[in-house]
């Protein structure tokens, strides 16, 4: 009952005087909290988009239309739509696997899956030199059969994968937990196969959890910069990413080319948080769904 | 009725995550093992990695410290207070997620270069920030600013006002309130969002590398030695830098992870 209570108090403003602080005090706060956010977050990007826009609007296009930095955007999009239905397909096995069923070792493998985000993507990328670089343990292999991974496009790929790694898993899994296995189980009483019962009961259940870990990797695929920097070579028009073609432009001093590549992917940002909070909502009322009636008959 | 599929999901699961992450990184320990001991040790504490390590953690914590302080009031003020504009703040806080990391590294030292917005303000004052120690805290305070405010924010929701009642009528104040009875409640998610901003601030390299300006002994990061050593193909010596911050991400994880069971029981009791 107290949390029915709760959500009735919550949020409509009319919370008791003396449970909350003092006029001048909750304005002090609002005040702090949002200059710091100010400071650190609303005018660094406001900045990317000033800086890009400094030499006119023409500059910003010719910048963005250079060879290089359509090259570059092409291959971001390239290691994008490689890495992140390859690790949605991975998120929803691993989710199945992990959501429905009951196994020794479930904790260390949820553990194991979250660690590319303990890793830092210097590291995330080195290890892909190690392993297939010319003093890598399967270089001279591949030097042999006239293979090249990194410093080339596959080294890119794999980097982007392993950076972005677990986001669709570890969204699907709670969505998927929190489920529960029962719809499916009826549907298989009733004959579905096990794909139909997939597509048919499980994909509707979980489809606002999947989208969000999908737009979170595929933010995280076209933005990675460390991982990628390091297996690249930064071979101009041909293993360059978007973030490296700013980092090139930045490092020969031409910072409006550099900005005005960086609002391309501010952009995305942009347009990340936007889908972001609108499938957020999308995800909430399920879950207050449950709590809803009771709240309702106390009023 | 048992559900079909668990041996391909999880036989898919298991490839995959051996594939492109369990073998990748087990290279890592399989290179330094080549090494000897004298040469690893070597490596480790010489004097320009062991400044790069103090300068990765100190600014860390510092940076972290910071996250906790503000992330609280953040999350509060957006939780429990209601102003014009919330939930657009609300949204931007996943800002650093969102952003690439090389594009914030840009702006952040076009903003606190000498001749920048912040930075030109700053220059009279004798503050320096881009290319100093300071703006290397200041990229970390930007990356790890989402973890302190979105871990409080469902615990600060969950809250129970009935505690806080029950306190008030008893007769406490608002602020025994506050350091009696919401702060305690608040405390295992808190260390957990400053760990986790932590973990993001060490390991972090994109954001910093533009504002460091690289200066050896002086603000140069970890990550940045081991490019570094990689580019000059001293394979060997970048091993042994990236096998101990790997040691140091996996202690912070299972940390990390031993703090969320923490609070996952004290807010189930």
């Amino acid at each position: 009952m107290t949390g029915t209570v709760h959500s009735h108090v919550r949020g409509n403003g009319h919370r008791q005087r003396r449970l909350t602080e003092p006029r001048w005090l909750r304005w002090t706060l609002i005040a702090v909290a949002i200059g710091f956010l100010a400071l650190f977050l609303f005018l660094p990007l406001v900045t990317v988009f000033v800086e890009a826009l400094a030499s006119g609007f023409s500059a910003y296009v010719d910048a963005i239309r250079q060879p290089d930095a359509l090259a570059a955007l092409r291959l971001t999009l390239l290691a994008a739509a490689i890495a992140v239905p390859a690790n949605l397909v991975f998120g929803v096995c691993a989710g199945w696997a992990i959501a429905k069923f009951d196994f020794p070792g479930k904790n260390l493998l949820v553990t194991l899956i979250d660690l590319p985000f303990a890793v830092s993507p210097v590291i995330s990328g080195m290890v892909f030199v190690l392993l297939f670089g010319r003093q890598g343990f399967l270089g001279p292999w591949m030097a042999d059969h006239d293979m090249k991974i990194v410093f080339a496009v596959p080294g890119i790929v794999l980097a982007t994968i392993f950076v972005s790694f677990p986001f669709v898993a570890r969204e699907i899994i709670p969505v998927m937990e929190a489920a529960g296995s029962q719809e499916e189980e009826a549907a298989r009483v009733l004959g579905a196969g096990g794909l139909q019962t997939f597509f048919r009961v499980t994909l509707p259940n979980i489809k606002w959890g999947l989208l969000y870990g999908v737009i979170l990797c595929n933010a995280r695929a076209m933005g990675e910069f460390g991982a990628v920097s390091v297996v690249s070579g930064k071979i101009r028009g041909l293993t360059n990413t978007l973030p490296l073609h700013v980092e090139i432009l930045y490092n020969e001093y031409m910072y409006q080319a550099a900005f005005a590549v960086a609002s391309l992917l501010a952009f995305l940002a942009l347009i990340t948080l936007v889908v972001k909070t609108v499938v957020e909502r999308r995800l909430a009322p399920e879950a207050a769904e449950a709590a809803a009636p009771a709240a309702a008959s106390i009023q | 009725m048992r559900l079909p599929g668990f041996r391909i999901t999880m036989g898919f699961t298991i490839l995959y995550l051996c594939l492109i992450v369990l073998i990748p990184l087990m290279t890592l320990p399989a290179r330094t093992a080549t090494m000897t001991w004298d040469a690893f040790w070597g490596a480790i504490t010489d004097p320009q990695v062991v400044a790069s390590y103090k300068l990765s953690i100190g600014a860390s914590l510092i940076a972290a410290a910071i996250n906790a302080v503000f992330g609280l009031i953040v999350a509060w003020v957006l939780v429990r207070y209601s102003f014009p504009g919330r939930r657009i703040v609300d949204s931007l806080v996943d800002l650093p997620f969102a952003l690439p990391t090389a594009v914030a590294g840009i702006t952040l030292t076009a903003i606190y270069a000498p001749n920048g917005w912040v930075g030109q303000l700053l220059e009279p004052y004798g503050i320096k920030v881009a290319f100093t120690r300071l703006g290397v805290t200041l990229a970390m305070i930007f990356i790890g600013l989402p973890f302190v405010v979105r871990t409080l924010q469902p615990v600060i929701e969950d809250l129970d006002v009935e505690v806080e009642e029950a306190a008030t009528s008893l007769g406490a104040s608002r602020v025994k309130v506050v350091t009696r009875v919401i702060l305690p409640y608040l405390y295992p998610a808190w260390l957990t969002g400053f760990a986790l901003a932590f973990a993001r601030a060490v390991g972090e390299y994109g954001s910093v590398v533009f504002i460091s300006g690289n200066l050896p002994m002086k603000t140069q990061i970890s990550p940045l030695l081991i490019i570094t050593k990689l580019e000059q193909f001293d394979y060997a010596g970048a091993t042994a830098i990236a096998l101990v911050m790997l040691l140091l991400s996996f202690t912070l994880l299972l940390t990390i992870n031993a703090l969320q069971s923490w609070a996952t029981r004290r807010l189930a009791g």
